[in-house]
């Protein structure tokens, strides 16, 4: 590795931890030289990262700037070139039982025989354990989560008839009965009605108020200030990370999106003048 | 003389029909039970992969026995070539699929196809071979219950009961990671071990029905039991324990029918009654069931035409400008842009359920349980509309089209809440957020 790159990499460090020194305990998140290719085609490349605790950090960036496949490589579910994650200062393998994820609505098929309860009670089977089945207060434990996002009418139903806000919030609701301290969420804006936004919102501010630490994949630029208190903002590599208020300027957003600019400076002028 | 042999079949008088049957229906059981995670997964052509895959090993297996002195009929041994080949051609696949760019239909073709091929061949040197017994070989290729005997019948039943015993003990495993890998992987739980388990499943299942069922039509004891259990029910514990019932029943006929009609291969017939079983199913089934959306369908089509009448003819009498049957015909034919056979149709329903009569006029006119009716479903078409209008930010020409869809499916329980949230109008019919009646926009 030359110094160019190293040395670049420790300017967006500082960024990302925006100078304050940390011990490791008091990192939510902890990721180092992580690279991730698919064949020879690098996807992520050598991204640093050093997250508080008990923030709602979005992750943005154009199609294709591997926002995912952060996701999926900090939760080893696709092989890195290299690279190590850290939760709470421990491997990522020795702190499974810390993490919860919400994958995308598309990653499942939703013509899959199970109800909404049967499907919010799998963020309960590592409590279950192997071998047993779910038995009555794990039920209940799924259906008051059920209820807590405003589906418990629909506990019954079958997963294909519920609309894409409707599983939305059954898969955020099989992501809280895991009860994690760090959780990721790939998308879990994507598509859904006004509503479940706004059940979506709720959910990620009382996480954040028990002191829960949230990684949300994110499109929508224009709700960037209002939904989270932390930012990632990444195309490949990390461009840069750090309290929402320090790195959401149009600085590092050209440096993020690219050639399509025009359009982002007048969306960045906008979102200047709007409070919060 | 085929329907007293029949009967002797079915109530298993003879000792041989016994064995098969027992053989032939655990296999089944087997192939119901892990079928549905198969399909789940979304892996079934997985299973034709392997069992093809798996003619190589029973040719080899078949030589080193001749070539050691054993006795090359010996079923457990040749299936344990077929089971070594069965799941290197899997792993092929997977290796195929995961370290090319080629995608895994292509890596299936590619594997079915060459083993295949290679396992011809080595039949082919097997014929030529001096002393060897190689016709028995060619009945794996399309099953053969006739050799059948009482220790392979006792093979394939503990087969197919670790089979079972596996699959309900790892259920709640099973289907977490065939629905959702990827959080089940976040989770904590070996995906990869759990999947490849299931495999071994599916390989067990495939080689132990090669006797049977024989290579090419093997793949529909895993996929045709799930698939028709599949039209009977959303929950998963019904559906295997249903599969289970369909594999076993499939089986139970086609073995009937195979030892009671002459020259009738057992695979064939057992893979006949699943089709069977499968087609009517896929008609009558009440879960998507073809017959059953065609009538849901249709009688969705036909209730919202009646209530379109219904208050075509309320808001007609409510506009009271009309006197007689004839502007009442044209009135009704503006308001709905119906055609004079749709309209007459919806009359038609209408008279059926009692709902109009005929005045000795001509004009059309409400009993008295139509009047109910027809108030009813205009106040909820205009709760609806008075919803959409104050709670969803829709354009007032677009509400008279949604409204229209909607209120059709409204439940009693919708409806409840559509009076509350619009609270104001009681149990009255609001009026109409349009002008309505002939001197109205649509005249």
């Amino acid at each position: 590795m030359n110094n160019a790159i190293s040395s670049s990499r420790n300017t967006m460090h500082e960024s990302a931890s925006s100078g304050r020194s940390v011990s490791p305990e008091s990192v939510a998140l902890h990721v180092r030289d992580l690279t991730v290719a698919y064949y020879r085609k690098p996807v992520l490349w050598d991204v640093d990262l050093d997250v508080p605790p008990s923030v709602v950090a979005g992750i943005v960036g154009p199609n294709g700037a591997g926002k995912s496949t952060l996701i999926k490589a900090i939760l080893d579910l696709v092989p890195h070139a290299s690279g190590s994650v850290e939760i709470f200062g421990k491997p990522y393998r020795r702190q499974r039982r810390l993490v919860g994820y919400v994958p995308q609505r598309e990653s499942v098929d939703w013509e899959y025989p199970i109800t909404a309860l049967e499907l919010v009670a799998m963020g309960l089977y590592r409590k279950i354990g192997w071998f047993r089945p779910v038995s009555s207060p794990y039920r209940k434990q799924a259906l008051s989560a059920l209820t807590d996002v405003g589906m418990a009418d629909f506990a019954h139903r079958q997963i294909s008839r519920l609309s894409g806000g409707q599983q939305q919030r059954i898969f955020l609701a099989r992501a809280l009965v895991q009860d994690a301290d760090v959780y990721f969420m790939d998308e879990p804006f994507a598509g859904v009605d006004a509503s479940t936004e706004k059940a979506i919102i709720g959910i990620l501010q009382r996480l954040r108020a028990a002191g829960k630490t949230v990684f949300v994949v994110h499109h929508d630029l224009e709700t960037v200030r209002e939904y989270f208190d932390y930012l990632i903002m990444l195309n490949m590599r990390i461009v840069a990370a750090g309290p929402v208020a320090e790195v959401f300027n149009s600085e590092n957003l050209k440096r993020t999106y690219g050639g399509r600019l025009t359009l982002l400076d007048r969306a960045v002028d906008a979102m200047g003048r709007t409070p919060g | 003389m085929i329907t007293d042999r029949l009967l002797r079949v079915l109530i298993l008088a003879d000792y041989n029909t016994r064995v098969v049957m027992f053989g032939t229906v655990m296999l089944g059981v087997a192939g119901g039970v892990v079928g549905v995670f198969l399909l789940l997964r979304r892996r079934a052509l997985l299973a034709d992969a392997v069992s093809h895959a798996a003619l190589p090993g029973v040719a080899a297996a078949f030589m080193l026995i001749m070539a050691f002195g054993g006795n090359p009929r010996s079923l457990p041994l040749l299936l344990l070539g077929a089971l070594v080949s069965g799941l290197l051609g899997m792993g092929c696949v997977l290796f195929i699929s995961r370290f090319t760019r080629l995608s895994q239909d292509a890596a299936l073709g590619i594997v079915l196809s060459v083993f295949f091929g290679f396992g011809i061949v080595l039949l082919g040197i097997i014929q030529r071979m001096r002393g060897a017994p190689a016709a028995g070989l060619n009945s794996f290729i399309y099953g053969r219950t006739a050799s059948m005997i009482r220790s392979d019948a006792l093979l394939i039943g503990t087969a197919a009961l670790v089979v079972l015993v596996l699959t309900v003990v790892l259920f709640k495993e099973f289907r977490l990671f065939t629905f959702d890998p990827g959080f089940a992987a976040g989770d904590g739980w070996p995906v990869q071990r759990l999947d490849a388990l299931l495999m071994t499943l599916v390989v067990s299942v495939t080689v132990i029905g090669l006797q049977a069922v024989g290579i090419i039509l093997v793949i529909a004891i895993l996929v045709l039991p799930p698939a028709t259990a599949r039209f009977w029910t959303d929950r998963l514990s019904v559906l295997v324990l249903l599969s289970a019932l369909i594999g076993a029943t499939g089986a139970y006929v086609g073995t009937a029918l195979s030892a009671s009609i002459p020259r009738m291969p057992a695979g064939a017939a057992i893979v006949v009654s699943h089709g069977a079983l499968f087609v009517l199913s896929m008609l009558f089934g009440t879960v998507r069931g073809i017959v059953h959306e065609l009538f849901a369908r249709r009688r969705l089509a036909r209730t919202t035409l009646k209530q379109n009448l219904l208050r075509a003819l309320y808001e007609c009498e409510e506009a009271g400008d009309v006197h007689s049957a004839e502007t009442q015909w044209t009135y009704l034919m503006h308001t709905r842009g119906w055609s004079i056979r749709e309209l007459k149709h919806a009359v038609r329903l209408l008279r059926l359920d009692q709902a109009v009569y005929r005045s000795p006029e001509g004009q059309w006119l409400f009993t008295e349980s139509g009047r109910v009716q027809a108030a009813r479903v205009t106040r909820n078409h205009r709760l609806w509309e008075v919803y959409l209008l104050e709670h969803a930010d829709t354009a007032t020409a677009h509400v008279d089209q949604g409204a229209d869809f909607i209120e059709h499916v409204l439940g009693d329980a919708l409806v409840a809440e559509l009076e509350k949230a619009v609270p104001r109008f009681g149990k009255v019919v609001p009026n109409s957020v349009h002008v309505i009646g002939t001197r109205g926009k649509r005249a």
